[in-house]
């Protein structure tokens, strides 16, 4: 038989705000264990919570970006349950009235795009930390997190692969980030992923069953453990058992899912509006002036980068992967950088020096400036390009900010290309001599025999001859 | 609407309060009676009345964001049952 899978993600992103939601406590990761608490946070009795209006502003941020409906009046509900990193018994979030309703992600698998429409995004707080391993028999609690705003983005379950859910997670990441709601930081928990995973027979109209995979966070992780879940659903079901509705966890050691609690009781969370909060209004003119704040969004530029530069759909689409990423490409253009020659060299040795190096652009050693200086001495030939990969080593290694670094380098070096047709053609008459049978092969119509040859030049000037230039001589004196 | 004596030791135990056997069918009255009420205010028309999420009309009060709030973990911490390293300590969870 075959299966369909589908999938929907539950996106806790942490929201970059100086204080908690409810409460005037920092939210600044890493302090020493409940250093960073208020009364609302440790539930005293008697404390009120009052909203952060960041918290709010970076939601309707969220909404607008992915053209969602705002509410302007929603709705703080309290869901209970009893766990001891949630003092009060109960989490304040959102249930009936959403703040954000709707909305589109636009992600794209093998080429091809895909609409992701969203259900809704809500406001709610954080729990604090349980630490299970450094007591016996009992838990350390750390209430530090407990309170940090949280934005719940929740998906339609619309995807329909492990790709397709991971290019989803990538989507909503670039997103958050670009618009600066979220540092995505994955390893402090800023962006944590619960997968809805189900699998009905091809063509079934009704949803199979879900399982939900915990919090996820890596892309990787989130790769691996559908890919598992959705088999191990697919041998449950085959060997004639039914799924059943539960939460599980990823083991990223042992690459498995296995369940942490059936969802009987769990779920029943009894929401009800909390009288400690009224609803949240938002007016015309506050969703107004941060509509005509908000930056240019990653597809307006992409399809701007197309235009404007006249680069590929796949050059703008990395390259608006990351806002510091575009900006760098719009400033290598602007100082001087062919636009097409830009993009091959940022997607190229730039991006992997750095993925070797484990550094973001922002990092780069060398600059945007310098990188531009560097192709406009390809651009007039001053370079060939072999020989500009060997400068932008060097230019790493030393760093390099300015406009004239990689001419530096070129006249210290003396790397200039060698265009003096006499000096090539010495070292053409050379290369034919010594390779007699590369020519009669070359007459026989084999083409590609003159490509050795060229090496053969270049390596005889010392990498300075142009390749072109020594193809044609090769061609003509041979001809 | 009314409760079984099920749906009341369901609720309590959500609630994690303790309700004996005795007390079982006193509560079950009591709460049968509430939904009593609900019934009776059930009865009125309220069609196209927009419903309330709060008892007042008002709207959320917001704050700027600021991190003022002092350290005072020792003062939380003194009536805390159980504490190390500044954590607290609670009987074991096992998920």
């Amino acid at each position: 038989m075959k299966w369909e899978v589908v999938i929907g993600l539950e996106v806790h992103t942490q929201l970059t705000t100086k204080s908690k939601i409810f409460s005037p406590a920092s939210t600044a990761f890493g302090a020493e264990p409940n250093t960073q608490t208020a009364v609302v946070d440790i539930a005293l009795p008697g404390a009120l919570p009052v909203m952060n209006r960041a918290a709010v502003e970076k939601a309707i941020q969220f909404g607008l970006a992915i053209g969602a409906k705002v509410n302007q009046r929603s709705i703080f509900a309290r869901k209970n349950y009893f766990y001891p990193d949630l003092p009060k018994g109960y989490q304040i979030s959102q249930f009936e009235l959403p703040v954000v309703e709707g909305g589109q992600i636009t992600i794209n698998v093998d080429g091809v795009d895909k609409v992701i429409n969203l259900t809704r995004a809500h406001l709610e707080e954080d729990a604090g930390k349980s630490l299970h391993g450094d007591f016996q028999h009992q838990t350390g609690i750390d209430l530090n997190r407990a309170g940090t705003p949280l934005l719940e983005i929740v998906s339609e379950p619309e995807m329909r692969s492990a790709a397709e859910a991971v290019a989803y997670a990538k989507a909503l990441y670039s997103l958050v980030t670009w618009i600066g709601i979220c540092d995505g930081n994955m390893q402090e928990g800023s962006f944590r992923c619960d997968v809805n995973v189900s699998v009905r027979p091809e063509g079934q109209k009704e949803f199979g069953t879900r399982r939900e995979i915990k919090n996820l966070n890596s892309f990787r992780f989130i790769e691996q453990a559908i890919k598992y879940e959705v088999q191990w659903q697919i041998g449950e079901i085959e060997d004639g058992r039914k799924i059943q509705q539960a939460t599980i966890l990823f083991d990223p050691d042992t690459g498995e899912t296995r369940m942490m609690r059936s969802k009987e009781d769990a779920h029943d969370y009894r929401y009800f509006p909390d009288p400690d909060l009224p609803p949240l209004v938002i007016s015309n003119e506050w969703l107004e002036r941060v509509r005509s704040e908000l930056p240019e969004l990653p597809v307006a530029m992409q399809v701007r980068f197309q235009q404007q530069y006249g680069i590929p759909a796949y050059d703008a689409a990395t390259l608006t992967s990351s806002k510091a990423l575009a900006a760098y490409y719009e400033a290598a253009v602007a100082a001087g950088a062919d636009a097409k020659l830009a993009s091959n060299w940022i997607m190229g040795d730039i991006s992997a020096t750095l993925n070797r190096e484990e550094k973001d652009i922002d990092a780069s050693p060398v600059s945007a400036v310098a990188l531009a200086g560097l192709i406009k001495r390809v651009m007039d030939s001053t370079i060939n390009n072999k020989t500009a990969k060997d400068v932008l080593k060097k230019m790493w290694e030393a760093g390099a900010t300015d406009a004239t670094a990689a001419d530096v380098i070129i006249e210290r070096d003396g790397l200039k290309q060698e265009t003096d047709t006499g000096a090539i053609e010495a070292i053409v008459d050379a290369v034919l001599a010594a390779n007699p049978k590369a020519i009669e092969e070359y007459r026989a119509g084999k083409e590609k025999a003159l490509n050795s040859l060229v090496g053969q030049v270049m390596k005889g000037s010392g990498g300075k001859a142009n390749p072109a230039m020594a193809l044609e001589l090769l061609k003509k004196k041979v001809g | 609407m009314s409760l079984s004596l099920d749906d009341v030791r369901r609720i309590a135990k959500l609630a994690r309060i303790a309700v004996s056997d005795e007390e079982i069918a006193a509560t079950h009255t009591q709460l049968n009676r509430i939904f009593g009420l609900i019934e009776e205010m059930r009865a009125v028309d309220t069609t196209g009345i927009e419903p309330m999420a709060h008892a007042q009309d008002v709207a959320l009060r917001l704050r700027d964001d600021a991190a003022t709030a002092p350290n005072r973990r020792e003062a939380f911490q003194a009536v805390a049952p159980a504490v190390e390293n500044g954590l607290y300590l609670v009987p074991k969870v096992i998920e």
